[in-house]
């Protein structure tokens, strides 16, 4: 009787003894994994030309808590922002469980915090519960939103293919995770009241005890065998979930954060300037003023994901394709080809695809593509009014519109495309000093006719 | 009224309070350059000492830049800001946004920094100030009006409340339009599009533009950019609505309304 009780004493802490490493494996390769797609996504992203954003911190970290914290731009509309705040708080907090739950894997406890707490514990469960309640809801709205109402930055044919998969599986993820946690607690506290050992008693729990009855014609192992098939679904769930956001436009809830913080702080009206041409028109003016070495620039403006910020490539990994901007753009409403929410998506995917190029080779070998023409055409780029409407609409503070003038003066300066009447323009502007055809002379005209 | 050039003001050893930048537009062509006698009218109504630049003046460069041609941006900037340094100008006051953005926000690191002030402001402080008097009984009064924001004012450069505040002086009924302010939508001429041909699309942005501020059912449609006047006057014209909707510039509706 004492041999057998103690091998099923060994038996079972064998078993935790092989669910913790089985636990300590996913974490493991679940961090492994996301650490290395994530410093790929750093080194893609620093492949862009450097630019000083450090200045001024006291206005950026107003950024980063006004913009990213606070979500202040997503306020344009009420509703939405507040069922994206549930979502988002949802997230934030019920990670505050999920420290448990890792704690315990690793262990081998059950509920770690519950001793610590007491009553405390109950209670901050029934508020996870209630977020989790909320979430499921909400992502139910939002899929019915994307799938059934058919918004129409939602059915735009920018998001044809993976990106409007993309932003269902979230939904659905998030759906499944939210039941998963919900049954554990449902099966944990049937357990409890049958007095099975390990389960110690919390109280009911707000939402998840209105599931129990589902579950109470179960046997103690069945409901033990539920229990820890929907513990160890969801934590697999969270690790599985934590590298899939690389490869998703929701990596936005880590990238919003620097990208707030990072945001261009001049007026918007402002252009970046281009020192380079600046001094190579004024050696031009005044040749005295020009060094002995002077190097011309080897190019001018974006071509290729290399030649722009890695400010814009972080934006481009930042955007979570609401499709905000693409509305907003007097250009997109009316038809025209050009939408800044694709200038980002295809920003990212050609970044994309030069990090799988240099992983594969180990530099970036040479593959006759470049983002402007293979990814974003001449049409586009041309229909833009550089009226700022994406960027004011951007909750995440992008600006699609950099990224445009810049491949705009490639086209220019690099291989004089432009549209004859803009030729014209240029060498109007050029030799009467004004866009049109008129002589220099007449410029104050209207003056003498008020005489 | 004689209109002085800097060139004429420093022959007699003057200098202005102000110079006054007219731009490409308000200077050639023939809509918008209503607009600027009407602007020099008031200044020189309320005894603005002014001067012009005249024949020195060139295009800032604003649509070359946007279109992408910094080149020939930096030609324009240099030779500006040359001319500008020269006669010590401190003070500018411009009736087109696109030449205030410029001036005002890309000017400066390349060696020209300048007070730079928009019309609409220059008149609300004017207003505010009672040295502009809007006539008892105006012909704008309790009269529906709604003004368009100019990207390059309004997102560009956060102003929103002068034009509103001087056009509330007229005490005509102010509507906005459904976009307006930080979501106001493009007449359609920024970033050099004033100069081709819209992309292919199904729609003009300008007739968008027009046919919403159409819906407010406002019998004047107030601009504060040369380029937008033109763009909402065609919008208004292709509707045919041009005998009963009119689009003036807010320095007009001023001139016209002033004691």
């Amino acid at each position: 009787m004492q041999t057998e009780i103690s091998i099923l004493a060994a038996q079972l802490i064998f078993m935790q003894i092989v669910f913790q490493i089985a636990f300590l494996l996913l974490a493991a390769i679940g961090i492994y994994f996301f650490a290395k797609k994530t410093a790929e996504i750093k080194r893609n992203i620093f492949l862009g030309k450097d630019e000083q954003l450090n200045d001024q911190s006291g206005k950026r970290w107003r950024n980063l808590i006004l913009l990213a914290f606070g979500q202040k731009k997503m306020f344009k509309n009420p509703l939405v922002a507040i069922m994206h705040l549930i979502i988002y708080v949802g997230f934030i907090i019920i990670n505050i469980e999920v420290l448990e739950i890792v704690l315990d894997g690793l262990i081998g406890t059950h509920r770690l915090f519950l001793p610590y707490l007491g009553s405390y514990y109950t209670f901050l469960i029934d508020f996870f519960e209630i977020l989790a309640f909320a979430v499921s809801i909400v992502c139910v709205i939002f899929l019915l939103r994307r799938n059934i109402v058919r918004i129409k930055r939602f059915i735009s044919s920018d998001l044809n293919g993976w990106p409007r998969s993309d932003a269902n599986y979230i939904l659905f993820t998030e759906i499944i995770l939210m039941g998963l946690f919900l049954s554990m607690n449902a099966a944990d506290q049937v357990l409890q009241n049958m007095g099975a050992e390990h389960y110690h008693t919390t109280g009911t729990f707000i939402v998840s005890t209105h599931l129990t009855p589902l579950f109470s014609t179960l046997s103690v192992n069945g409901l033990i065998i539920l229990e820890r098939t929907a513990w160890w679904l969801h934590i697999i769930g969270i690790f599985a979930f934590l590298n899939y956001l690389p490869y998703s436009k929701h990596l936005h809830i880590i990238l919003a954060f620097p990208n707030a913080y990072f945001t261009r702080l001049e007026v918007p009206g402002k252009i970046k300037n281009m020192p380079a041409i600046q001094n190579e028109v004024l050696y031009a003016m005044q040749p005295e003023l020009a060094p002995v070495d002077a190097v011309p620039p080897a190019s001018f403006g974006a071509k290729d994901v290399f030649d722009l910020s890695w400010k814009n490539l972080m934006e481009a990994y930042s955007c979570t394709e609401c499709g905000r901007c693409s509305t907003a753009c007097p250009a997109n409403s009316t038809g025209k080809l050009l939408s800044p929410r694709k200038i980002m998506m295809s920003t990212r995917d050609r970044l994309e695809e030069v990090g799988i190029n240099i992983n594969r080779n180990g530099n970036y070998k040479e593959d006759g593509k470049s983002l402007l023409h293979n990814y974003i055409s001449t049409e586009e780029l041309r229909a833009c009014t550089t009226c700022n409407a994406c960027v004011e609409a951007c909750p995440v503070s992008i600006s699609p519109l950099e990224i445009i003038i810049e491949l705009r003066r490639s086209l220019i300066m690099e291989e004089s495309n432009a549209p004859q009447e803009w030729n014209s323009t240029f060498s109007n502007i050029e030799n009467n000093f004004a866009p049109w055809k008129f002589s220099p002379d007449d410029r104050d005209q209207w003056a003498t006719e008020m005489q | 009224m004689k209109v002085k050039t800097m060139a004429e003001m420093m022959a007699v050893g003057e200098t202005p309070e102000v110079l006054f930048w007219v731009g490409c537009a308000g200077s050639f062509d023939q809509r918008a350059q209503k607009i600027t006698k009407a602007f020099a009218t008031i200044l020189d109504k309320v005894g603005i000492k002014f001067a012009i630049l005249g024949k020195e003046e060139a295009c800032t460069g604003d649509p070359a830049r946007r279109a992408g041609n910094e080149f020939l941006f930096q030609m324009m900037a240099y030779q500006n800001i040359q001319v500008l340094n020269g006669y010590g100008i401190k003070k500018i006051v411009t009736t087109c946004p696109h030449c205030f953005n410029t001036l005002k926000n890309e000017y400066p690191e390349l060696g020209g920094t300048y007070e730079v002030i928009h019309h609409t402001s220059l008149l609300q402080q004017l207003i505010d100030e009672g040295r502009i008097k809007i006539k008892e009984g105006g012909e704008f009064k309790g009269k529906k009006i709604s003004y368009h924001d100019s990207c390059y004012l309004g997102r560009a450069n956060n102003i929103y409340e002068a034009p509103r505040k001087v056009l509330e002086a007229l005490d005509a009924e102010l509507v906005e339009m459904k976009r307006c302010r930080t979501n106001g939508l493009c007449c359609g001429a920024g970033g050099a599009q004033m100069f081709k041909e819209d992309e292919p699309g199904n729609k003009r942005i300008n007739m968008d533009r027009a046919d919403e501020a159409l819906e407010t059912g406002a019998k004047v449609i107030a601009a504060a950019c040369p380029f937008c006047n033109t763009m909402m006057t065609d919008g208004v014209k292709n509707r045919e609505k041009e005998n009963e909707v009119a689009v003036l510039d807010i320095a007009e509706l001023i001139a016209s309304n002033m004691q």
